[in-house]
């Protein structure tokens, strides 16, 4: 039987304000444990909370980014239950009347086609703590400082009709909450985090199955592995005259298999009740308003914007406005450099492959955007070849120099166009090669183009590739001609 | 110094008459010597108290008294206070010592009032007896065989035992009210959102809200001016600007229209209690007030539709106590489980238990709307009762409890009977309307409550009527028999 997969993602976003979503502690990651939780975080009894204005107006920026409808008067609910690291005995979230309403999301697939992918709503609530089971022989220890970080919760339509494009949405959420600045989408850290429901039903079939629902995934490519393997899993399950079970799972990434988490991890009641401490959250058209204005070029118009006002292709486009960062490297190199191809070119080229290989982000790149625009500048100029021009990023890249010029004079990399040395050099390429000179003088106008490669190739040998490749060929061609 | 006003203490401070240090001490050897017979102090601070009272005194001399500089007072222990115990009565915390002050205790503080201790109350504020208390029952001073009302049943009884002049408490469904009516004393629940709720520890949310209880509506306005006022830590409070309380208290009433529930004077009620409310309504009208029967219809929804939205909010409110960061653990969990179950089976009591249990299944999913929900409306329709009925009068008047001081020990297998003693206080709460009892007469020897209703955040009105009924009538100034 053909199966079609059925997906619906529910991602977490951590929101980047300075202090929690109702209290007055830093959020800053990485702080030793403890060190971040105030009485109110602690839920020390008598303490109240206060909604911080900055993560109200965080989601709503993240509503009007998807052309979702914003709620006037939001509620915050109390969803019940018992861990030890929810201090309060319940998480303060958002359940009947979430700040963001139905929205759509585009994806674009790696075919270029596209699907929109509605957004069911996205409500803001409280992060919990962390439970650390190591190193506490048997026991375990409590770190309350991400306790009440201010989180969105996006949660899709079951829209998505392929692994792929779970991921292709996930990119794209990533892409405008980090556009929008209102996360900094680090899943590493946890900053933002997906819980994946899928099920299977045969193709055509209108009714959906039954869904497993897998948690803990905690990175892109993980989103991918857990999808298909948890598809293969329900798969095989029907096939071999079974049921999926609405459960919730566990994605091990070791293991690359989903399992079923102990039903104790379950609560099955959460008995949410709006939260008594906290009024209704009024918005007001004016702030609403304000924050349209104050709205960031996003990502679909940035692409846009690459494709119309510097002809870049669809695919070079994309790649370069996936990510905030990397879309604004690629403005700073292409307005350094004067051409924003060979801008494109290069970033999407040579400095994506490196900081690929070393594992690292646009921002952590050794090698600036104003360099690697000078660089692109010497290129332009016929400063250097575009061969030179590699060994002077990978100068740049280790720090040999603080610029393209630098490195090029202090290499002595430029490219030598003075026809007296170049000549010198002609010639004695020449009465070294008498053979293939004769053989070039008898030959036809076809064969003498390719026959000419050989003796440039040479050379750029002789000079290690600093002569100009325009000067030499018109040499060859006065010496060779005569 | 029986029977000693805050105003008197504040005359005597001024005239120097006696500092503070000597008060506070005479306040201390009194609790020592007597609050044996009552139980109405869980801790007394008498070393703090001492130290406060000095640097009372020493800003008296130095001109820097704030308004109730060097008056001694006592606080519910439902009130954090820094590096004191704060137990709420219970073994959950008997152990914790909070980290913090509450608004109303640092408020109180900026003041000058210097803290004697910590009353005793009904566990979490929870119940109308002050028996549920861990650490044992409250007496009261005009028959110690009696209960002393609940849940700020230790305030009151301490203020009518002469041990403090004045205490704060908090009331959720009568809390601060029914046990001034039963010990004799004034006592207001302010409009919900007037007096911030920030480390008072939570029972109901939406109900709970802290005061003063006193002998008098003077010493309730000097305090109330003190604890009111718009805290940016509790997102309930209201921004509102507090009036001078005590310039209040003798604005003209004449005219005033005073509306008497007839629900209010049903099956039920006490006799005597109805004929010491209609004499306070005679000298009401002697005042050139206009009393005018009205009805609230829903009165007889207010009892479950509390026992549904308290519980419910409680059943939260209280899930923090969970013997993981602080309070009581039970010994040697076996597991997560194990440590939840046991540290709350053995922390909470059983009234505690109950509550929590009934706002567990109020708020359950299938008994939501059916319970929780249905609250919700009615407690609406309860609000619109008043709403409807503050058109015609500009107060509220009748009784505060149906029957005066019960034995120790009569309501407590039965909390039905026990929750029905809360009938005139508990629909206040739910419209967050201020309230404020006040001694009407005696019966058989026991203190007679009048309750006073007034408009949101209209509590000069009623600290004015209430001001100048105390200045034609002497019974808030009777000394319960035991009294220092």
């Amino acid at each position: 039987m053909e199966w079609e997969v059925v997906i619906g993602l529910e991602i977490h976003v951590q929101l980047t304000t300075k202090s929690k979503i109702f209290s007055g502690s830093s959020t800053a990651f990485g702080a030793d444990a403890n060190t971040q939780a105030s009485a109110v975080d602690l839920a020390m009894p008598g303490t109240l909370p206060v909604l911080n204005e900055q993560a109200v107006k965080k989601a709503i920026l993240f509503g009007l980014a998807i052309n979702a409808d914003i709620c006037r008067d939001s509620v915050f609910d109390r969803k019940n239950y018992f861990y030890p690291d929810l201090p309060k005995g319940y998480q303060t979230t958002q359940m009947d009347f979430p700040i963001v309403g139905p929205g759509i999301v585009e994806i674009t697939l790696s075919d270029g086609s596209t699907r929109r992918i509605r957004v069911h709503h996205a409500h803001l609530e409280e992060d919990a703590g962390k439970s650390l089971h190591e190193d506490y022989h048997g026991m375990s220890g409590i770190d309350l400082n991400r306790a009440g970080t201010p989180l969105i919760e996006i949660v899709s339509e079951p829209d998505m009709r392929s692994a792929e494009e779970a991921v292709a949405y996930l990119r794209k959420i990533h892409s405008i909450v980090t556009y929008l600045g209102i996360s900094d989408g680090d899943m590493s850290q946890g900053s933002l985090r997906c819980d994946a429901n899928v099920s299977i039903r045969p193709k055509g079939q209108e009714e959906y199955g039954t869904r497993a629902e897998l948690k803990n995934i905690n990175s892109f490519r993980f989103v991918e592995r857990a999808i298909k393997t948890e598809v293969l899993r329900q798969i095989e399950l029907i096939e071999d005259g079974g049921k999926v079970k609405q459960e919730t799972r566990l994605y091990d990434s070791d293991k690359n298999e989903t399992r079923p988490m102990r039903s104790k991890e379950e609560a099955n009641d959460y008995r949410y009740f709006p939260c008594p401490d906290l009024l209704p959250v009024h918005v007001e058209q004016s702030v609403i308003d304000e924050l349209l204005a104050s709205m960031p070029e996003l990502p679909d118009a940035k692409r846009q914007r690459f494709e119309e006002e510097f002809g870049l292709s669809a695919y070079d486009a994309g790649l370069l406005t996936g990510e905030r960062p990397v879309a604004d490297y690629f403005e700073a190199v292409a307005s350094s450099a004067g051409d924003a191809k060979l801008a494109a070119n290069w970033v999407n080229g040579e400095l994506s492959a490196a900081l690929n290989r070393e594992n690292l982000t646009i921002t952590a790149s050794p090698v600036t955007a104003e360099q690697l625009g000078g660089l692109i500048q010497r290129i332009r100029d016929n400063s250097i070849s575009g061969k030179i021009a590699k060994q002077v990023f990978d100068a740049l890249w280790n720090k040999e120099g603080d610029s393209a010029d630098a490195i090029i004079d202090s290499k002595g990399l430029k490219q030598v166009s003075d026809s007296g040395a170049l000549g010198a050099m002609v010639d004695e390429v020449l009465a070294a090669n008498p053979e293939q000179v004769e053989q070039f003088r008898g030959a036809d106008e076809g064969k003498r183009k390719k026959m000419l490669g050989f003796f440039v190739g040479q050379i750029m040998k002789a000079s290690k590739g600093q002569a100009n490749p325009g000067v030499i060929n018109s040499l060859l061609n006065e010496k060779l001609g005569g | 110094m029986p029977n000693h006003t805050i105003a008197d203490i504040l005359r005597g401070l001024e005239a120097k008459t006696f500092s503070s240090e000597e008060i506070t001490q005479q306040y201390l050897n009194a609790i020592n010597k007597h609050d044996s017979n009552y139980n109405s102090f869980i801790t007394v601070t008498a070393e703090q108290a001492l130290a406060q009272a000095r640097a009372a005194d020493a800003a008296r001399q130095n001109g820097s008294a704030g308004t109730l500089c060097g008056v001694p007072i006592a606080h519910k222990d439902i009130f954090c206070t820094e590096g004191v115990r704060t137990s709420c009565a219970s073994k959950m915390l008997d152990n914790f010592i909070a980290p913090y002050n509450a608004t109303v205790v640092e408020r109180l503080a900026t003041a000058g009032v210097v803290t004697l201790g910590k009353t005793n109350l009904d566990e979490f504020a929870m119940g109308s007896s002050n028996e549920t208390s861990f650490y044992g029952p409250v007496r009261n001073p005009w028959n110690t065989d009696c209960v002393p009302g609940g849940s700020s049943g230790g305030s009151a009884a301490a203020i009518a035992a002469g041990l403090t002049p004045a205490a704060t408490g908090t009331d959720t469904g009568g809390s601060i009210r029914q046990p001034a009516a039963l010990c004799g004393l004034t006592g207001l629940k302010p409009t919900y959102g007037r007096v911030s709720r920030y480390g008072m520890i939570a029972f109901a949310s939406s109900l709970d809200q802290g005061g003063p209880m006193a002998k008098t509506a003077e010493d309730n306005a000097l305090l109330l001016q003190a604890m009111a006022g718009f805290d940016h830590r509790d997102s309930t409070s209201m921004d509102l600007t507090v009036p001078d309380y005590r310039a209040g208290l003798n604005k003209d009433l004449s005219g005033l229209k005073i509306g008497v529930p007839k629900e209010y004077f049903s099956e039920g009620l006490d006799p005597e209690i109805a004929s010491a409310i209609e004499a306070s309504l005679d000298e009401y009208r002697k005042m050139g007030a206009e009393i005018k029967s009205i009805s609230l219809p829903h009165t007889h929804l207010a009892v479950p539709c509390y026992y549904i939205i308290a519980p419910a909010e409680a059943s939260a409110n209280l899930s923090r106590f969970d013997g993981v960061r602080y309070g009581y653990r039970c010994e040697n969990p076996k597991d997560l489980d194990d440590l939840y179950c046991r540290s709350r089976a053995e922390g909470f009591g059983e009234e505690v238990k109950r509550r929590i249990l009934i706002g567990t299944y109020a708020l359950s999913s299938g008994f939501y709307d059916a319970y929780y929900r249905k609250a919700q409306q009615i407690r609406r329709l309860i609000k619109q009762d008043f709403d409807e009925a503050f058109k015609s009068v500009d107060i509220i008047a009748g009784p505060t409890t149906p029957n005066p001081a019960f034995a120790l020990g009569e309501k407590v297998s039965d909390p039905l009977t026990m929750y029905l003693e809360d009938i005139y206080t508990i629909a206040v709460n739910l419209a967050g309307l201020p309230a404020i009892s006040l001694p009407a007469g005696f019966t058989k020897g026991k203190p007679i409550g009048l309750q006073l209703i007034g408009r949101d955040f209209d509590e000069i009105t009623l600290l004015a009527a209430a001001h100048q009924y105390q200045q034609r009538s002497d019974w808030h100034q009777q000394a319960a028999p035991g009294s220092v």
